[in-house]
């Protein structure tokens, strides 16, 4: 019944109250004087909370970015936890400002939805875990017919998961859940065999099982997830705002520019370093955008450029040790590239 | 002249505003305009935000591929079906889950609340806990206990226990032979249907035979054979078509035979266990309510207290007994959506799958709002036809 009801208020809000949504999202945030920014209720590496309730994570970073983009201050965020399926009706109806919530980009969400993704900030795919302790001898996906498979609702991953046994004429029984704490339990008491999500989510939700060492990521990846973040149609300005706060994480780890080296970069001969950081005369980038033309400095004072959050987060630096793989920058061979700020 | 006039206005108050009647009909039409321009107002806000929000809407998207596959269905379904056809599967097992926990729930709370009247201390008492604390936990706890319970006590499907007739049990659930019908054995269905209308007939008869002459027959053997004898019969004739389908291990699971999933199991359980302990509450007072003297005359007449419990006191207890017991029927198929929690498909799962693969929230939400209306009010007519028969027939 208390999941009837969160709908049939979603929907309500969805009718009446998206009247919020109409005024600029930049106004609305700038007199709340905070970003609502839309997390997972707790993912490894992603967004999760520490000892002390903190959120931490590449997906909880970002939101820091944009408060310090709009207000100069990475502490003017407030974080709502969302499972996969309240999502996309929490942001609709104007109860977020920003998603970021390792949610896959797909075409039915920027369309039927009404959603704006405004870049990948995590270049994933979908992998499948087993106990091997259990199930010694498995080490292909291919293995896998007949077995009983944990999954959330309301993912990519479901479909990906119905389409990938299909098509290789495999059969399973699907376990579903609403809640990610339901599937880590459901997995760990055995009810499934296999766990399935974005690779990862894997390896995030491997360090809170029993005894992570037992598990193993199958190499198999089975889909292309695009992880970013997400705002609502119909607001332009903040569409611009959300998407070039990424863009210029990454426009500052290519020019080197890092949360120690930032305030003496300011000073630098580059021209480009320059215009990056504010510092060219009668600079209109930042307030074009609707906000300060210092935006690129106070953002990365305060989560660093997109490689220290990566390897902060999910990467060398944290107990996920993920690889920057396709991740790293467009100069490096990865995937990650920014239009030039200009 | 003058007093006459004043009296003769009294009733009207002087004034047209004053007049009951007329206030009533204005006030009415007024609650009636506000609620249509309140109604109106949403909807009309409602499809504007939607549109401005560029969400699509409408009910088309239900002809749509749903992609996912779902745990349990009772009826034909995969992952190329239809959104719509997703939704049903869903409101089958509400069906299905609801209709099941309503008839253990009842045969459950019917035996504890006799048994809180029995003259048995440890019975009445062993009884009186279990309403207790049962009545006294949410349902969704309840799930949660029995599904955990299933989860952690259950072996995994290597060290199934075996049971009888080649029946398993494990944390996967409970796996029994499925019957597979052969050539032929509709027969045996329809010697079946025959056995029962025979039975019904031959029951009719004896009664009525008894009620002229007063003698007995023995109906119940005469039932038994014609029910279990004719399909039996049926079978033989036909040439023995069925054979059983067992299950097997196999690398993962346990495969062929029917298997019930843990989820409905501890839905079902949980529903069951918990909706008794109300039921038991009401049973208890229904029979509390029929005067003692009742008891005491049947008792002079030399029935005996099976009979006496049978014959007399529950059949007059049903008639206080119906009303309330409908509400718990409706109460369990509402909190029947908390499978959720324990991840059993029914209506609102798969409908929530639904609402979030397209983002029609307002549309799924309303089908899920519909659904369950129609069958709260479906269960209230079924319940209130029950409770006209066994209403007070005056003679
Ligand atoms: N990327 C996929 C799946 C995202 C997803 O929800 N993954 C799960 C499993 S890793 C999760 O993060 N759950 C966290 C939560 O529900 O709080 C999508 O966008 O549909």
């Amino acid at each position: 019944m208390k999941h009837i009801a969160i709908g049939i208020l979603g929907a309500a809000t969805l009718g009446l109250v998206a009247s919020a949504a109409s005024a600029a999202t930049l106004d609305d945030v700038k007199a709340k004087g905070f970003v609502q920014c839309g997390v997972s209720t707790g993912l490894a590496g992603f967004s999760a909370p520490d000892d002390k309730g903190d959120w931490q994570g590449l997906d909880a970073d970002f939101c820091r970015a944009v408060a310090a983009a709009v207000f100069g201050d990475g502490t003017k965020v407030k974080f709502t936890p969302l499972s996969a399926k309240e999502r996309f009706t929490a942001l609709q109806s104007g109860e977020i400002d920003v998603l970021s919530r390792n949610t896959t980009w797909t075409i039915n969400r920027d369309t039927a939805l009404g959603l704006n993704f405004v870049g990948v900030t995590y270049y994933d795919g979908q992998g499948f875990m087993i106990n091997a302790k259990k199930l010694p001898g498995v080490n292909s996906a291919l293995q896998l017919s007949g077995a009983a498979v944990c999954v959330q609702s309301g993912t990519t991953t479901e479909l990906n998961l119905a389409d990938y046994f299909k098509t290789n004429k495999m059969e399973y029984s699907p376990v579903v859940f609403e809640q990610l704490s339901e599937v880590d339990a459901a997995y760990d008491a055995g009810r499934c065999d296999v766990y399935t999500t974005d690779q990862s989510g894997l390896y995030g939700i491997r360090l809170t099982l029993g005894s992570p060492a037992d598990h193993v990521v199958l190499p198999e990846i089975i889909s292309k997830e695009p992880l970013g973040p997400a705002v609502r149609q119909g607001d332009d300005q903040w569409y611009h705002i959300v998407k070039w706060t990424y863009f210029a994480l990454l426009q500052a780890e290519e020019l080197g520019i890092t949360k120690a080296n930032v305030e003496e970069m300011k000073a630098s001969d580059n021209p480009e370093i320059k215009r990056v950081l504010g510092q060219e005369a009668d600079t209109k980038i930042g307030t074009d955008l609707g906000v300060s033309n210092d935006w690129v400095v106070n953002i990365v004072k305060t989560v660093g450029n997109y490689g220290e959050m990566f390897e902060r987060t999910v990467g060398s630096g944290s107990p996920l040790k993920i690889a920057r793989g396709i991740n790293a920058l467009w100069t490096k061979g990865g995937l990650q590239y920014s239009p030039p700020i200009r | 002249m003058a007093s006459q006039e004043i009296l003769r206005e009294e009733p009207s108050r002087g004034s047209f505003i004053n007049d009951p009647k007329v206030r009533g009909i204005v006030f009415q039409a007024v609650v009636v305009i506000v609620l249509v321009a309140l109604v109106w107002w949403i909807v009309q806000n409602t499809i504007d935000n939607l549109t401005r929000l560029r969400i699509a809407s409408g009910f088309g998207f239900l002809r749509g591929r749903a992609g996912f596959d779902i745990s349990d269905s009772a009826i034909a379904y995969s992952s190329d079906s239809t959104y719509g056809r997703a939704i049903l599967v869903g409101f089958v097992n509400t069906l299905i889950v609801a209709f099941a926990g309503i008839v253990t729930a009842t045969i459950i709370g019917f035996i504890l609340g006799v048994g809180r009247l029995s003259h048995n201390w440890l019975i009445r008492k062993i009884c009186m806990v279990y309403v207790e604390v049962f009545r006294n936990i949410p349902p969704l706890l309840v799930i949660f206990f029995w599904y955990s319970g299933v989860l952690s006590v259950l072996p995994p499907p290597r060290e199934s226990i075996n049971l009888p007739f080649s029946s398993f049990l494990n944390q996967r659930g409970f796996y029994f032979p499925r019957a597979v019908w052969g050539e032929g054995s509709w027969l045996i269905l329809v010697a079946l249907l025959l056995g029962i209308a025979m039975a019904w007939f031959v029951a009719r008869k004896a009664r009525q035979r008894q009620m002229a002459t007063g003698q007995q027959f023995p109906v119940f053997w005469t039932s038994a054979a014609l029910i279990i004898g004719l399909p039996l019969l049926a079978y033989a004739l036909s040439g023995f078509p069925l054979s059983f389908d067992y299950p097997k291990q196999s690398t993962f699971n346990l495969t062929g035979g029917f298997q019930v999933k843990p989820e409905f199991l501890s839905l079902y359980l949980a529903l069951s266990f918990y909706t008794a302990a109300f039921i038991a509450e009401i049973v208890r007072a229904g029979i509390m309510g029929v005067s003692k003297g009742q008891t005491e005359a049947a008792g002079a007449l030399g029935l005996r207290p099976g009979s006496i419990l049978r014959l007399v006191v529950i059949p007059q207890a049903m008639r206080i007994v119906i009303p309330p017991l409908t509400s718990q029927y409706l109460n369990l198929t509402k909190n029947s959506s908390l499978a959720i929690a324990i991840g059993y498909p029914d209506l609102t799962a798969t409908t929530g799958t639904v609402l979030n693969q397209t983002g029609q929230a307002i549309e799924c939400v309303l089908i899920m709002m519909v659904v369950y209306l129609a069958l709260s009010l479906l269960t209230s007519a079924v319940m209130n036809v029950i409770n006209a028969r066994m209403a007070l027939v005056e003679r």
